[in-house]
């Protein structure tokens, strides 16, 4: 059986790092792995979403409409854009974090709300302080990873080991900070 | 040993153990990452070249020096070293030749949907198309054997999904390829009428044998489940297919999409009921396989645009349906891509939305200016032709015209072919404005250098191209330099220029904000003093909002660069410490 995991956010919130960790985690728990990414301009900013699928054996790298056992998202109308991907049961985690896209901003749209009302069944994080805590805003990727972590059977030290082969040697403090953070959260 | 490696990079690795000695390239997504993987290898000469045509030159002189080498690419960078490519079909290879073209269905990052497939006809080149990370290692090494078996490049295809999706790959060592003797062959290698005839008759016989090859290899493969539907597929709706329909069908796994074999198809398809062509964007493969005289089921069953998925297949082939899905109980807005916080573009296109201008623009993160609420650009064909075609908008309309009229270029697509289109201004008699837009680095592919840099592929220090000296050499008199964010100069020096009797040029110089020497200290904060005005919002930078009706400033997404302090009316935005 494959597990379907789908990452979502804003250009620039650091999904690919977290689907690297992912990646590279499941990997060495003996499983076949895809990851796809996105690359170029869509990374400006706009809405990302990178998917991770392991399992026996994995052909296609992409989830399809209600499909995906977890979505991990960054922010919160991005999580709600994603809700036809969720599996029937399947789980939403997201960081109560909110970036208004530019047609909110120009005036042309509304920001919808009380979004986290509207996802059956979702962990709600404030990702964005624990990186804070952690010591960089830019961690809010690893603090999510570590959240998703917790619901995984995968042991904590086989993340933390991937989180120092995966981070930048500068950063990795702040990481396994924030790793911890969210794990505990 | 097995890693998880994204396509572009099991490309790479495929060439490091093919023994590749020379790659040259400029970037394209969703193709640049091979080069810069490649990089990684220390045995391997690499470079960034001003072009693709340049890239594929410098490829072909290497092979024919002996030396295994390679060229990469988006779809569109094909169409730039297309002149090159259909006569080193002509004149074959030395040393293994491979070109490696990404295309990009559902146009995450591009201006158009083209099929590469087509050129592999139009030129006489094979093609090979993986359909996952370890197909890319394993048929990137074989193209350059085959190259040097044929005598002839070879491509690899590859698409968005391909390219950019992480998958398992075994790794091998590094083959150590002696280079090959040079050797003078007026006959193969220099191209007059005389010896490319005789080379065409050496193509289309080529050809003979490579079809003779594509029913025997294992790159076109049968898979049988004893179904009585089939399906033929190649590249990453062959894993679609695997992943929608299972072993309910049997396939034909096409992994060299050119020449593709004849028997191999018809029978296959002669012995299944029902047969399915599952390919995105044209009906290549479809037309060869109706062209034998035997019949299967293309694009009947789906769509010629953007990218496929499982339960598209999976619905098209055995009319299942896909799980049920929650629906939205309501419309949500679009996150189109933006400029980022502190991108210079946008002082650029804040001033010229200010002057009302006419806006011929090109490819790069400067798109993006034809995006709210700038909406600034006017038009975006392919590098280099902001300039070109601005030069034939003013001969069609005239001097007035004219006055309100600007090119935008980046620096690295300056270089690439917005160059020769300034060369046409001056030798015409143009009176063009051309603004290149120097943020010291070619930016919407993730930061490579590029001649204006001063730096190569590698990092290393180099001769840079001086924008100024090169402009006033090809006789581009007046030549400004500005910077775009102290926005009341930037405004006096654009006006200036369009209204002038003579061509010019303005520089736009300030570095992309997501470079690492680009430090912009502390934040910037609304005061008491705001008028609510939303000047500042004209911008369009993602960090400034309106929250309970007033403008406020996020401060996890402002970079602190006080452009939208330096367009205040009332002094009312301040930098803070951070």
């Amino acid at each position: 059986m494959t597990k379907n995991i789908m990452i979502v956010g804003v250009g620039g919130q650091g999904t690919l790092l977290a689907s690297r960790i992912l990646g590279n985690t499941v990997i060495n728990e003996g499983y076949d792995v895809k990851v796809s990414e996105v690359h170029g301009m869509s990374q400006r900013g706009g809405s990302v979403v990178t998917y991770v699928k392991y399992g026996d054996k994995v052909y296609s790298p992409i989830v399809d409409k209600g499909e995906a056992d977890i979505i991990l998202a960054f922010e919160l109308l991005e999580a709600y854009r994603a809700l036809p991907y969720l599996k029937k049961g399947g789980k939403i985690i997201v960081n109560n974090q909110k970036i208004d896209p530019m047609p909110v901003i120009s005036g042309l749209a509304k920001y919808p709300e009380n979004i986290a009302e509207k996802l059956p069944d979702a962990t709600v994080v404030d990702a964005l302080s624990l990186a804070k805590e952690a010591g960089n805003i830019k961690a809010v990727n690893v603090v999510l990873i570590g959240v998703m972590a917790k619901s995984t059977d995968i042991p904590y030290e086989n993340w933390v080991e991937t989180i120092k082969t995966t981070v930048p040697p500068k950063f990795l403090d702040v990481n396994l900070k924030a790793f911890e953070l969210g794990y505990n959260a | 040993m097995k890693k998880l490696l994204l396509g572009n990079a099991a490309v790479a690795r495929g060439a490091y153990e093919a023994g590749v000695n020379v790659v040259s390239s400029y970037p394209g997504t969703p193709s640049t990452e091979i080069t810069e993987e490649i990089v990684k290898f220390e045995e391997i000469y690499a470079e960034w070249a001003p072009n693709e045509k340049v890239a594929a030159e410098v490829a072909i002189g290497a092979s024919i020096g002996g030396a295994r080498a390679m060229s990469c690419m988006k779809h569109v960078g094909l169409n730039v070293m297309a002149d090159p490519v259909f006569t080193v079909s002509y004149t074959g290879v030395n040393g293994g030749l491979v070109l490696c073209v990404a295309d990009d269905p559902g146009m995450h990052s591009s201006q158009n949907e083209q099929d590469s497939r087509h050129y592999a006809k139009a030129s006489k080149i094979m093609m090979l198309e993986p359909s996952d990370s370890a197909d890319c290692r394993d048929m990137t090494k074989m193209a350059f054997d085959l190259s040097e078996k044929f005598d002839t490049p070879v491509f690899i295809r590859l698409s968005t999904r391909v390219s950019h999706s992480q998958s398992l790959v075994e790794l091998h060592d590094r083959e150590n390829v002696e280079l090959k003797p040079y050797e003078k062959n007026i006959q193969k290698y220099v191209m007059m009428p005389a010896m490319a005839i005789k080379r065409h008759v050496v193509v289309e016989d080529r050809i003979k044998s490579q079809i003779a090859f594509a029913e025997e290899t294992e790159l076109n493969r049968v898979e049988n489940n004893g179904s009585r539907i089939g399906v033929i597929s190649a590249g990453i709706t062959y894993m679609y297919s695997k992943e929608a329909l299972g072993d309910k069908v049997d396939y034909l796994k096409l992994g060299m999409v050119y020449p593709l074999p004849e028997k191999k198809i018809a029978d296959f398809v002669k012995s299944h009921d029902k047969v399915f062509v599952v390919e995105e964007l044209d009906p290549v493969i479809e037309e060869h396989v109706k062209a034998l005289g035997v019949n299967v089921i293309g694009k009947d069953a789906f769509t010629l645009l953007g990218e496929y998925t499982p339960a598209m297949i999976k619905k098209a082939v055995l009319g299942e349906d896909a799980p049920e899905s929650m629906a939205l109980s309501e419309t949500i807005p679009v996150r189109p891509p933006v400029m980022c916080a502190g991108c210079p573009h946008r002082g650029t296109f804040y001033v010229l939305k200010k002057l009302g201008l006419v806006v011929s623009g090109d490819i790069g993160c400067y798109t993006l200016g034809a995006t709210l609420p700038l909406q600034s650009v006017d038009t975006t064909i392919c590098m280099g032709a902001s300039v070109s075609a601005a030069h034939g908008m003013a001969k069609a309309r005239g001097a007035e015209f004219n006055k309100k009229l600007v090119s935008v270029i980046g620096d690295s697509t300056f270089m690439h072919s917005g160059i020769t289109g300034l060369v046409d201004i001056v030798y015409n008699k143009g009176n063009n404005t051309v603004i290149i837009l120097d943020n010291s680095i070619t930016g919407m592919t993730g930061h490579q250098n590029n001649p204006t840099t001063g730096y190569t592929i590698r990092g290393e220090e180099t001769k840079q191209v001086n924008l100024i000296t090169l402009c006033k050499a090809v006789g581009i008199e007046r030549v400004v330099v500005a910077d775009p964010f102290d926005v009341k100069n930037f405004e006096k020096v654009v006006k200036t220029e369009v209204e002038c009797e003579e061509p010019s040029v303005i520089i736009a110089q300030r570095p992309c904000a997501l470079l690492k020497s680009v430090k912009y200290e502390g934040v910037c904060e609304i005061s008491d003093k705001c008028r609510n005005c939303k000047m500042c919002m004209k911008l369009g930078c993602p960090a400034i909002t309106i929250r309970d009706d007033k403008v406020v400033i996020d401060p996890t997404q402002c970079n602190g660069c006080g452009l939208c302090v330096n367009v205040c009316p009332f002094g009312a935005i301040e930098k803070k410490e951070r």
